[in-house]
C-alpha cells in the first residue's frame, strides 16, 4: 500500500527532477511570474553569462511594484512619463528584457495589467498542482488554487529563468485548521490576522501550511487568496488549499487555463490533489472560528493583533524581556499608549488595495458599507487601488467606482501602490493609515508611516468614522446614518 | 561567488529579534537595477537612532553580524543580502533565520550560522570588546576566551560556499535530467503548457 501523503508531499513528489544523497532535490518549476523590481539583476546575470531563458512559455512578466497608480496614457494614447527616473528605469528594463528573452509581457497600460498575484489566478496562469514561483514573498497567494507557490530571491529568479528548476530541501508540513462558522463582519482577512497572532511571524518558518477545516472549505477563492497571501506573514513560504469544485469553477474558461480535452485531463489529475486519510502533519494549529472577531494590528509586526473591541497592550504583559522591549519600540513608533482603546485611534489615511485585498469581492465588501455614506472630515486621503485592470473594469461595470468616488475616495489604476513605499503612493511620516495590505512594518508605507492592518470592510468603517471602528456597529446602523 | 573559508573580525552586536527585510533595506532602495551600492541604505531607519551599532566606529567594517531570532523575515528582496554584502558582512549569526533570507544570503556568499540563544548571548558580550572567529570547514565559532560553538550547515551549501561555486552553472551541467523530466511531463501532464497567450496588445 502506498504511504498516505499530504497535498504538499504529492505536489513535491511530482516535481522532483533529481534527488541528491543529502536529501536536496532539484525541483521543476511549472510557472514563473516576473515583475520589474526583482528581475533586472537576474536578466543581467543571464546576459553576462550568455544564457537564455529555458522555458519562456512558462514565464509571464507583469510590472506592478513601482508603477504610479495615476493614469499611464494621455488622451492620445501616449505614455505619461514616470517622474521618478529610477522607477522609469526599472520599468524600461522589464520592457527590454521580456522581448529580448522571449518572455510574454503584460504591459503597464494593457487592460490585464495588475499586481502579479492578482493577474496570475485571473488569467488562469496559476493552476492546481503546479509549482509556481515569483521574486516576491506574497507568491504564497497562489496556494489558494492548490499551487505550491513561494517567493524567491533574485538569484533564484535567475536560476529558474536559466534552468526552470530550483534546488530545494523538502519543507515540514503544518495543518492550520479552522472549523465552525465565521460571524457576520468577520472576513478572510480577520482569519489571516488571527493566524498570525496565534502562531507569530516565525510560527510557520520551515513549513508549508495546508488550510483545512470548514471555514476554508466554505471560503470563496478570493477569500482563500487573501488567506494564502498572508501565509508568509506567519513565516510559511507557502500555504495550500486543496483544489475543489470552487477552484474548478473559478478556473474554467480563463485565458491561459487548459481547455477541451486538456481541461478534462487536468481536472482528473487535480481531483487526486487532496491530503490522504492517515497522512500526518509535522505541526497542527487549531483555531475555533467562533473565536475570530474583526481584527486590527496595533504594532509593527503582523503578529501584533488585537480584536477591534480591545485595547493597546501593555509591554509588561509580555513574558519575554526582548519582546517587551520590541513592544515598547513599536508603541513609540506607532504613537500609541498601553490601555488605549483601539476604537479611539483616529485615522488619517485609508488604503484599500494590495495583493491581499484588491479583488472584486474586497471592493464589493467595502462599497457595500460606503454606499450612501462619506469619509469623515478627519480623513486626509482615502483611495481604492483595484488589483488589476480587469478588477477595475468589473467594479466600474457594477458601479462601485461611483460609490467610492461619491464617498470621497480616489479611484486609481492597478498596482502595488501604498502597500510598500516604492511608488508615489505613500503615507506621510507620523500619520496613520487603516490599510488592507499585509505588512505593518516600520516604514513600510513610507518613512515614519503608521499602519493598521484591517479587512476591506473595516477600512471602509474607519473611513466613515475617522477612527478604527468595529464594522459590526455600522452593519447594524441604518443605512445612511453614520455612527 | 567569492570563496568563504574562515572569517575573523569584529562583529556588530545587534541582537534585535524579528528584523524584517524592510528594516535591512527599505523599499525605496529597491529601484536599482544593479547589485552593488546598497550598503548605504542598510538599516537606514535604525541608523537614524543615536547610539546604533552600525554607526559606532568600534564596529566599522565588521565582517560579522550577530542578530536575534527570525532574522530576515518578511519580503523576499535579495537586496537585503546585497546590502549586507555591500557593508562587508560575510557571516550572520542568529538563533533562527527566515527561510527566504537564508537562501538569499547563501547565494551571495554570506554564511548564516544558527546557534542557540545562550551561545548568541555570549557572542553578543564578546563582540563588544573582542573579535570572533568563524571556521566554515570546522563548522565552529570561537572567541579569544576559549568559547567554541559548533554549528550545523547543509552539506551542499557548505561545499558551494567553500568552493565559491556557481549554482546555475552546476545545474545547467545536469540539463539531461531536466530534459528527461520535461519529456515525461509532456506525456503525463500535457496541459501544463499554457493553452493561450493572454489577450494583450
Amino acid at each position: 500500500m502506498v504511504k498516505p501523503r499530504t497535498l504538499y508531499e504529492k505536489i513535491w513528489d511530482a516535481h522532483v527532477v533529481e534527488r541528491r544523497p543529502d536529501g536536496t532535490c532539484l525541483i521543476y518549476i511549472d510557472r514563473h511570474l516576473v515583475h520589474e523590481v526583482t528581475s533586472p539583476q537576474a536578466f543581467e546575470g543571464l546576459r553576462l553569462a550568455g544564457r537564455k531563458v529555458r522555458r519562456p512559455d512558462l514565464t509571464l512578466a507583469v510590472p506592478d511594484h513601482n508603477l504610479p497608480t495615476t493614469p499611464r496614457r494621455d488622451a492620445a494614447g501616449n505614455r505619461i512619463p514616470i517622474s521618478d527616473p529610477q522607477s522609469a528605469q526599472q520599468l524600461a528594463a522589464l520592457e527590454r528584457n521580456a522581448p529580448e528573452f522571449g518572455v510574454r509581457l503584460i504591459g503597464d497600460a494593457d487592460p490585464e495589467q495588475g499586481i502579479v498575484h492578482v493577474v496570475g489566478p485571473e488569467q488562469g496562469f496559476t493552476l492546481p498542482g503546479t509549482t509556481l514561483v515569483c521574486g516576491d514573498s506574497h507568491t504564497s497567494s497562489h496556494g489558494a488554487l492548490g499551487a505550491l507557490a513561494f517567493g524567491i530571491g533574485t538569484s533564484e529568479v535567475e536560476h529558474v529563468l536559466a534552468t526552470q528548476t530550483l534546488l530545494l530541501k523538502q519543507s515540514k508540513t503544518m495543518a492550520v485548521v479552522v472549523d465552525g462558522e465565521l460571524a457576520p463582519g468577520v472576513t478572510p482577512k480577520d482569519v489571516a490576522l488571527a493566524i498570525c497572532g496565534a502562531i507569530g511571524t516565525a510560527g510557520g518558518t520551515g513549513h508549508v501550511m495546508e488550510y483545512r477545516g470548514s471555514v476554508f472549505r466554505d471560503m470563496s477563492i478570493e477569500g482563500r487568496l487573501t488567506v494564502a497571501n498572508m501565509s508568509i506573514e506567519a513565516g510559511a513560504r507557502s500555504g495550500l488549499f486543496a483544489p475543489d469544485d470552487k477552484t474548478l469553477a473559478y478556473l474554467k474558461g480563463r485565458p491561459m487555463a487548459p481547455a477541451g480535452a486538456d481541461w478534462d485531463a487536468a481536472v482528473a489529475y487535480w481531483k487526486t490533489l487532496v491530503t490522504d486519510d492517515g497522512a500526518t502533519f509535522d505541526k497542527t494549529v487549531v483555531i475555533d472560528a467562533a473565536d475570530i472577531v474583526p481584527t486590527v494590528t496595533w504594532g509593527t509586526s503582523p503578529e501584533d493583533v488585537v480584536p477591534i473591541t480591545g485595547v493597546v497592550p501593555d509591554p509588561g504583559s509580555f513574558e519575554d524581556a526582548s519582546k517587551q522591549d520590541a513592544v515598547r519600540k513599536s508603541l513609540d513608533y506607532m504613537g500609541l499608549t498601553a490601555g488605549q482603546r483601539m476604537q479611539d485611534v483616529a485615522i488619517e489615511h485609508i488604503f484599500i488595495g494590495s495583493c491581499t485585498n484588491s479583488r472584486i469581492e474586497d471592493l464589493r465588501a467595502a462599497a457595500a458599507l460606503l454606499k450612501g455614506r462619506h469619509v469623515a472630515s478627519g480623513i486626509k486621503h482615502a483611495m481604492v487601488v483595484p488589483g488589476s485592470g480587469l478588477v477595475k473594469a468589473q467594479a466600474e461595470a457594477e458601479g462601485l467606482d461611483r460609490i467610492f468616488l461619491d464617498a470621497g475616495f480616489e479611484w486609481r489604476e492597478p498596482g502595488c501602490s501604498a502597500c510598500l513605499g516604492m511608488n508615489p503612493d505613500k503615507v506621510p511620516a507620523g500619520e496613520r493609515c487603516a490599510s488592507t495590505s499585509n505588512r505593518n512594518f516600520m516604514g513600510r508605507q513610507g518613512p515614519g508611516a503608521r499602519t493598521h492592518l484591517v479587512s476591506p470592510a473595516m477600512a471602509a468603517a474607519a473611513a466613515i468614522t475617522g477612527r478604527l471602528t468595529d464594522v459590526r456597529e455600522l452593519m447594524t446602523t441604518q443605512k445612511g446614518m453614520v455612527a | 561567488m567569492d570563496k568563504l573559508t574562515t572569517v575573523e573580525g569584529r562583529a556588530y552586536p545587534f541582537g534585535m529579534k524579528n528584523v524584517d527585510t524592510d528594516i535591512v533595506i527599505p523599499a525605496h532602495w529597491l529601484k536599482t537595477i544593479s547589485r552593488s551600492g546598497l550598503g548605504q541604505g542598510a538599516f537606514e531607519v535604525l541608523r537614524k537612532q543615536p547610539g546604533n551599532v552600525f554607526d559606532d566606529p568600534a564596529y566599522a567594517g565588521s565582517p560579522i553580524l550577530i542578530a536575534g531570532d527570525n532574522f530576515g523575515c518578511g519580503s523576499s528582496r535579495e537586496h537585503a543580502a546585497w546590502a549586507l554584502a555591500d557593508l562587508g558582512i560575510k557571516v550572520v549569526i542568529a538563533p533562527s533565520f527566515s527561510d527566504i533570507f537564508s537562501g538569499n544570503a547563501f547565494k551571495n556568499g554570506i554564511l548564516t550560522v544558527v546557534l542557540p540563544q545562550d551561545a548568541v548571548d555570549r557572542l553578543m558580550e564578546v563582540a563588544k570588546t573582542d573579535p570572533i572567529h568563524v571556521d566554515l570547514e570546522a563548522q565552529s565559532v570561537t572567541t579569544p576566551f576559549q568559547d567554541r560553538f559548533h554549528f550545523e550547515i547543509d552539506p551542499f551549501r557548505k561545499q558551494c560556499l567553500l568552493g565559491g561555486l556557481d549554482e546555475i552553472g552546476l545545474t545547467l551541467g545536469e540539463a539531461d535530467v531536466i530534459d528527461s523530466y520535461e519529456a515525461r511531463q509532456a506525456q503525463e501532464r500535457p496541459w501544463i503548457v499554457p493553452s493561450a497567450a493572454p489577450a494583450v496588445a
